[in-house]
């Protein structure tokens, strides 16, 4: 569970989250809204790269915004980046390996290994990651959100480029996060048709507000989010 | 990357759930360095000049700074120019404890070292927030503040009081070395084991939690930090360990050299170390030793055959651009490639001829005609040269 009350973020004179309102449960939710909404700034917020000139973010039961960067992640936040960040001087092993977790010896080694079988793809986890295609990086990127016991997992257009057999893998793979690692998971994308297949509610941002949100279905035939999407011809 | 597969899927088919087991090539490279570090220790004393035998000293203790700089460089992406600097400050603590204290050498190197980690990070503390360029910069300026500090402090050489210098002695004693390796041979022996204990050491750094933050951080400081790395610590880290691997080799050139002199230390050698490093290939270990025989054994060899040390800095502007222009692994990534490549080129021609025997002779005296023609050509261009001329 994640409550965000009132978090506006500025840059200088351009405010990129305006009072944000929003409350995800469980499972996979959708955070989605035309470029420049606010979305990877919310990401940025959560993952400790921003500073919210004000508001207040409390995941389970916690309040993320006085935790150091560093320290979200060994309490259970993982990210994936817009452009994809895995390591490729590293194996697959030592990608997943990076995250700072709770657990260590053998169990640690177990659940990385299971992370990787997890994302599947056929990668080895001995494999050089600058050896892999830009498909399996994404799927690498993904291991390393679900190792290591995750609490809140945010994906950062993780289909953005794949062609599409690539991203119906991913789709699976995106849908079986909650019930494999229990994580609450936010998926950023600007492709609909993965956010209505994995996400059962969704959020809309538009100018750094919350416009809607709701049961996916029901969202995406909202007459606000058309609007945001598509442009109005209003005459005032 | 493509080789790798090939000779794990046709030799070693490994499991993939038992873990990163040693394949054909790892195991190829580990032989070459045991064989080619037993020669070093056992087949090439006997061998060796005096002045060989001094030079090669010199290339063990500066593959230790290299390896360094290298580290830094190579696997974190901080340019510091300030490696030289910390070398000295370990030779300093090094010459200071070898003459204040009667304890083993050995404790001595580790004292020294870990008073230059000490030093080194405090002093690069405030520059961690800075990369590149800046970093650079700064670092060259903490070096030349050091070279001020030693030209009026000057090394340890046997007097009293916090420096241990004394400027009116008339016979200097020597710094002393460990009673097991008293002569040269010996103590270039020594070196080497040193040099070889500093490389694992930074080796199983690599190989672990640090060295995955480093990779992770030379890539990428967003996915650092959101896999929880704390990256101004691992930075610090890297200084801390570069700076500790710096100063045992300063404490080992304290024994080596036996008389230290701030002369000796000049800031330029800050730059030509950066050089070497890159040449020499900052992103392998055995880049850290090809750079040291650059930067100690190529000037001693030309000054052996009597060609002026300003062509080394010739070569190495060459060398620096050819590295940053086409080869950005340097020596270290670049040379295994060409190799190949001629092993490859050496066994096309090697093969062939048996399986088209009858048509090589004719291709033969083909290349043969070409050739003549070609020689042919040529004098004849050179001639109507003579003839304008």
């Amino acid at each position: 569970m994640i409550e965000v009350k009132d978090l506006s973020v500025k840059y200088g004179g351009v405010t990129s989250l305006d009072g944000m309102n929003l409350r995800f449960e469980e499972g996979v939710c959708g955070l989605i809204g035309p470029n420049g909404a606010g979305k990877t700034t919310f990401f940025n917020v959560l993952s400790g790269f921003v500073r919210p000139a004000s508001g207040g973010v409390t995941a389970f039961g916690d309040d993320l915004l006085r935790m150091a960067h560093y320290r979200r992640a060994r309490w259970g936040i993982r990210r994936t980046f817009q452009t994809e960040q895995a390591i490729s001087d590293l194996t697959v092993y030592d990608n997943v390996a990076m995250i700072h977790s709770k657990l260590r010896g053998s169990a640690r080694k177990a659940d990385i290994l299971q992370s990787i079988e997890f994302v599947g793809g056929g990668i080895s986890p001995w494999a050089k990651v600058g050896s892999l295609t830009a498909g399996q990086r994404r799927l690498v990127e993904v291991a390393r959100t679900v190792a290591g016991k995750p609490r809140l997992i945010l994906l950062d257009e993780p289909a953005a480029g794949l062609p599409e057999g690539e991203t119906s893998h991913l789709t699976g793979v995106i849908k079986n996060i909650p019930p494999h690692t229990g994580a609450l998971t936010i998926l950023v994308d600007h492709d609909m048709a993965l956010v209505s297949a994995v996400c059962e509610t969704t959020a809309v941002l538009d100018f750094g507000k919350l416009i809607a949100s709701g049961p996916t279905a029901q969202v995406l035939r909202d007459e606000h989010v058309m609007r945001a999407y598509l442009g109005t011809a209003e005459v005032v | 990357m493509i080789d790798t597969a090939d000779t794990a899927g046709s030799k070693a088919p490994a499991p993939a759930s038992r873990g990163p087991v040693l394949d054909r090539r790892s195991l190829t490279r580990l032989t070459v360095i045991v064989v080619l570090l037993l020669l070093a220790l056992f087949a090439l004393p006997p061998l060796m000049s005096a002045y060989y035998t001094d030079t090669m000293t010199q290339v063990a203790i500066y593959s230790i700074v290299t390896l360094g700089l290298g580290l830094l460089v190579g696997r974190v992406g901080l340019y510091s120019l300030g490696q030289l600097a910390v070398l000295t400050i370990g030779a300093w603590v090094g010459a200071r404890l070898l003459f204040a204290t009667s304890q083993p050498y050995i404790l001595v190197l580790i004292e020294a070292g870990l008073v230059t980690m000490i030093i080194g990070s405090l002093i690069t503390l405030p520059a961690l927030r800075l990369r590149g360029l800046y970093l650079a910069l700064i670092t060259l300026m903490l070096a030349g503040a050091v070279e001020v500090i030693l030209a009026t402090l000057n090394f340890p050489n046997g007097g009293g009081g916090f420096s241990g210098y004394n400027g009116s002695l008339l016979h200097i004693p020597q710094i002393r070395r460990p009673s097991f390796a008293g002569t040269d041979p010996a103590f270039y022996r020594f070196s080497v084991v040193v040099a070889i204990v500093m490389f694992l050491l930074v080796f199983a750094h690599l190989r672990t939690r640090p060295g995955r933050a480093w990779a992770a951080l030379r890539q990428s400081e967003p996915s650092a930090l959101a896999a929880g790395i704390n990256t101004t610590f691992y930075k610090l880290w890297a200084m801390a360990l570069a700076a500790f691997v710096t100063g045992v080799a300063g404490a080992l050139l304290a024994g080596a050299d036996r008389e230290l002199f701030s002369i000796d230390f000049p800031i330029q050698n800050s730059i030509e170390l950066l050089a070497v490093v890159l040449m020499g290939g900052a992103f392998a270990l055995s880049g850290a030793v090809i750079a040291a025989f650059l930067q100690s054994f190529l000037p001693a060899l030309l000054q052996n055959w009597g060609v002026p040390n300003d062509w080394l800095i010739i070569l190495f502007g060459v060398g620096v651009m050819q590295v940053l222009a086409t080869a950005p692994g340097g020596i270290a990534d670049q040379f295994p490639k060409d190799m190949k490549r001629l092993y490859r080129l050496i066994s096309r021609l090697w093969t062939r001829p048996p399986a088209v025997a009858a048509g090589s002779a004719g291709a033969a005296s083909a290349a043969g005609s070409a050739a003549g023609s070609a020689a042919g050509s040529s004098a004849g261009s050179a001639g109507k040269g003579g003839g304008t001329a």
